[in-house]
């Protein structure tokens, strides 16, 4: 225990560090990293812990991020309120989402919640009187006194801390344990007199009101969205992030989100077939690390000859 | 030593002195870096290739280097996509430390872009990014417009060419997002203020495979004209497809300038051909500073130049002489964006003389341009007319003109009969 305090510690003192050690551009690069990573999280909940993967958590994410974004550029509110909308609408959608998906699972649910956040999409890019269409929105909606990028890595960096917290407490819970035991065997927990269907909802909507607090912030920090935000792209982006970290770990998602973005962010420095990078390393992650860069970590490690006991 | 042959050579000598720091100082300066962002990858990647070509093309010509400074020019992707757009920026000016930003195709990607330098002041120089409202109602000090347009400034003569020409009815296909429908909207304001009328406007999603449902609905309506607005594979799709259901020959097609771009036309045969559209870029036109250009820009790549290459080659060409005009000193933005800001561009493919309007876009001639072959067989645009100094407000006072609304899908300026 004193071995993984020391570790927690010397992340936490490494990511309070980075505005000295990184100023600049790779602070806010940090500051997105951190975001994205709640985002994956999000979806590490559905995906690595209740066995259900979305492809419907980027439309949650941007809409959180229009809400804030509307709010306060178009009708003129205060960023506070517009995070509390945000959150609002974000939590809302996913309740309509989980109402249409939760019972199904596999490949299904796969391809309801692509179509839920096409529909998403579809109206961000059409409704144009209110999204700005193909244009978004645009506008600074952060709140003043986290304006500068340093106090806004910090904010972010509080924040994210809280809300992993707080997953880490909900996977961790008996509560979890059931979404755990639904992605194991859903009958046997049916069997076992749990109401599967009520778990799932429950769990698709916490889900999605950290996919919205992520899009919130992501609002904050981009002070722009467009259906772009919405679009598929983020929800395999976030998606993506969850396998290469490794499913079902939650710190998988940190770990997959800054090397994702990192790889985009260095990769495209030095070639514009970065995309191509990209895809050869997801395809090497799954041959080599199925269980992701945390899951590989945890095997070799378990395996290492006196930490067996 | 008398008093004026000491004041003389005391003069003379502080003159040399004053050129010999300045120029050390220069020296110690560095290049100026200009931070390019382009989509090299993504819907319109073919177009960022482009982009980049014609604005290197242009410092490579002037040895790399403009105003006593080296020029240092740092590309970077934007993806299409106005998030990774933003990312970018952010990464051009916070670590590599850029003077200034250009470039972007997708008018998505440049506002994301112009929102973002309009907390932080650096310049950005948009040659192809045309949303009426960045040199109109939400104009950006610090975002100008240099060799570049506003989407509607070039549908206006185009649809007063089409008056003069007889044409009454007509019928607007275009794309539905911003850029169509500011173009459809100067169009159809121009058209239905000079007394015509607009039977029926087509909107439909970007990247429509299949133009079947729009082109019989079309035929039926029997307009004199119909004008598309169509960018990238949707150009080629809607002229082909034009052809082939037999309306080439029976209704006359005007089309935004994008649709018979070089980028389009030079995949496509004679289906093109007769095609009408207006622009300010015509790469058949017969002036020195234009015929130049073309033909080193063929010998450059081995193709008829786009409008993308066209508009950063000019915007180069635009950049140069404010920075000669600073005397490199870019880092003090106001004088050198004022200096932007005044630059008269002569001697330019843009054609004569031209200069920024007080609200930051260029007064250009507008070219009524046909699609015809050029003796070599291939596709170009020739111009068949030419309407003088229009500027981004037509013959409309810009105050008075500004307090209507965008154009929109829902407002589209028609003046009802």
């Amino acid at each position: 225990m004193s071995r993984s305090a020391a570790v927690f510690a010397m992340v936490a003192a490494a990511l309070c560090a980075v505005p000295f050690v990184a100023p600049g551009y790779k602070t806010s690069l940090a500051t997105e990293m951190l975001i994205f990573a709640v985002l994956a999280m999000s979806i590490d909940v559905l995906a690595g812990y209740a066995g259900r993967t979305s492809l419907g958590h980027g439309a949650i994410f941007g809409i959180g991020a229009y809400v804030v974004l509307y709010h306060v550029t178009v009708t003129g509110g205060r960023p506070w309120a517009g995070a509390a909308l945000g959150l609002l609408a974000a939590t809302a959608a996913a309740v309509v989402f989980a109402l249409l998906a939760i019972r199904t699972s596999g490949v299904y649910f796969l391809l309801i919640t692509l179509a839920l956040g096409m529909i998403v999409w579809g109206i961000c890019l059409r409704w144009t009187s209110v999204t700005g269409g193909e244009n978004g929105l645009r506008g600074s909606v952060r709140p003043d006194w986290v304006a500068g990028p340093v106090p806004f890595y910090y904010f972010v960096l509080a924040a994210t801390a809280l809300m992993s917290f707080a997953l880490w407490r909900f996977v961790h819970s008996p509560f979890g344990l059931t979404l755990r035991g639904i992605r194991e065997s859903e009958s046997r927990m049916r069997a076992l007199g749990y109401d599967v269907s009520l778990h799932l909802f429950v769990g698709f909507v916490v889900s999605g009101f950290f996919a919205g607090a992520a899009g919130v912030l992501y609002a904050f920090f981009n002070s722009f969205a467009s259906p772009a935000t919405v679009a598929l792209d983020q929800s395999v982006a976030g998606l993506l992030m969850v396998l290469v970290g490794g499913a079902g770990t939650l710190v998988g998602s940190f770990v997959g989100s800054v090397a994702i973005i990192s790889l985009e962010n260095f990769v495209s420095y030095h070639t514009e077939r970065w995309p191509m990078v990209l895809g050869l390393v997801f395809i090497a992650t799954m041959i080599f690390a199925p269980e992701g860069l945390v899951g590989r970590a945890r095997l070799v490690l378990a395996r290492r000859p006196g930490r067996s006991a | 030593m008398n008093r004026r042959s000491f004041l003389k050579t005391a003069g003379t000598s502080l003159l040399a002195m004053s050129s010999w720091t300045r120029r050390a100082f220069a020296a110690d300066r560095g290049p100026i870096r200009i931070g390019l962002l382009s989509p090299l990858t993504g819907v319109i990647a073919a177009g960022g290739r482009e982009l980049v070509d014609g604005f290197n093309l242009y410092w490579e010509q002037i040895g790399r280097k403009a105003g006593g400074r080296e020029i240092e020019v740092v590309v970077e992707d934007d993806a299409s996509n106005p998030n990774t757009a933003l990312q970018k920026a952010r990464r051009l000016v916070e670590q590599r430390d850029v003077h200034m930003l250009v470039g972007d195709i997708l008018a998505n990607t440049g506002l994301a872009v112009a929102e973002y330098v309009k907390g932080n002041g650096v310049p950005y120089f948009i040659p192809v990014i045309a949303a009426d409202d960045l040199t109109q109602r939400k104009r950006i000090p610090n975002v100008i417009r240099i060799a570049g347009y506003s989407t509607s400034q070039s549908t206006r003569p185009l649809a007063d060419y089409a008056l003069k020409k007889g044409v009454r009815k007509v019928i607007t296909v275009s794309q539905d997002y911003t850029f169509g429908h500011e173009q459809c909207g100067g169009f159809c304001q121009i058209f239905t203020e000079g007394g015509g009328s607009v039977l029926q406007q087509f909107w439909h999603p970007l990247n429509t495979p299949d133009f079947s449902p729009y082109l019989p609905q079309i035929q039926s309506a029997q307009p004199d004209a119909v004008f598309a607005m169509e960018t990238g594979a949707d150009g080629s799709r809607f002229i082909q497809q034009w052809a082939n259901f037999g309306l080439k020959d029976k209704i006359q097609l005007f089309t935004s300038m994008n649709a018979t771009d070089q980028s389009i036309i030079r995949t496509l045969g004679p289906e093109a051909e007769g095609v009408i559209s207006a622009g300010h870029f015509c790469e058949g036109r017969d002036d020195p500073a234009n015929k130049k250009f073309v033909s080193d820009y063929e010998k450059a790549f081995g193709k008829l130049p786009s409008i993308y290459a066209f508009s950063h080659y000019s915007g180069a060409m635009w950049l140069a002489e404010a920075f000669k005009a600073v005397g490199g000193k870019v880092e003090d933005r106001p004088r050198f964006l004022e200096a932007v800001r005044k630059v008269k561009l002569s001697s330019s493919p843009l054609g004569r003389e031209v200069s920024l309007d007080k609200y930051g876009n260029p007064i250009y001639d507008i070219y009524i341009r046909k699609v015809v072959r050029r003796l070599d067989g291939k596709l170009w645009n020739s111009p068949v007319e030419v309407y003088p100094a229009v500027s981004q407000f037509w013959r409309y006072d810009p105050e008075q003109y500004m307090k209507q609304p965008s154009y929109s899908r829902e407002f589209q300026g028609i003046k009802k009969a």
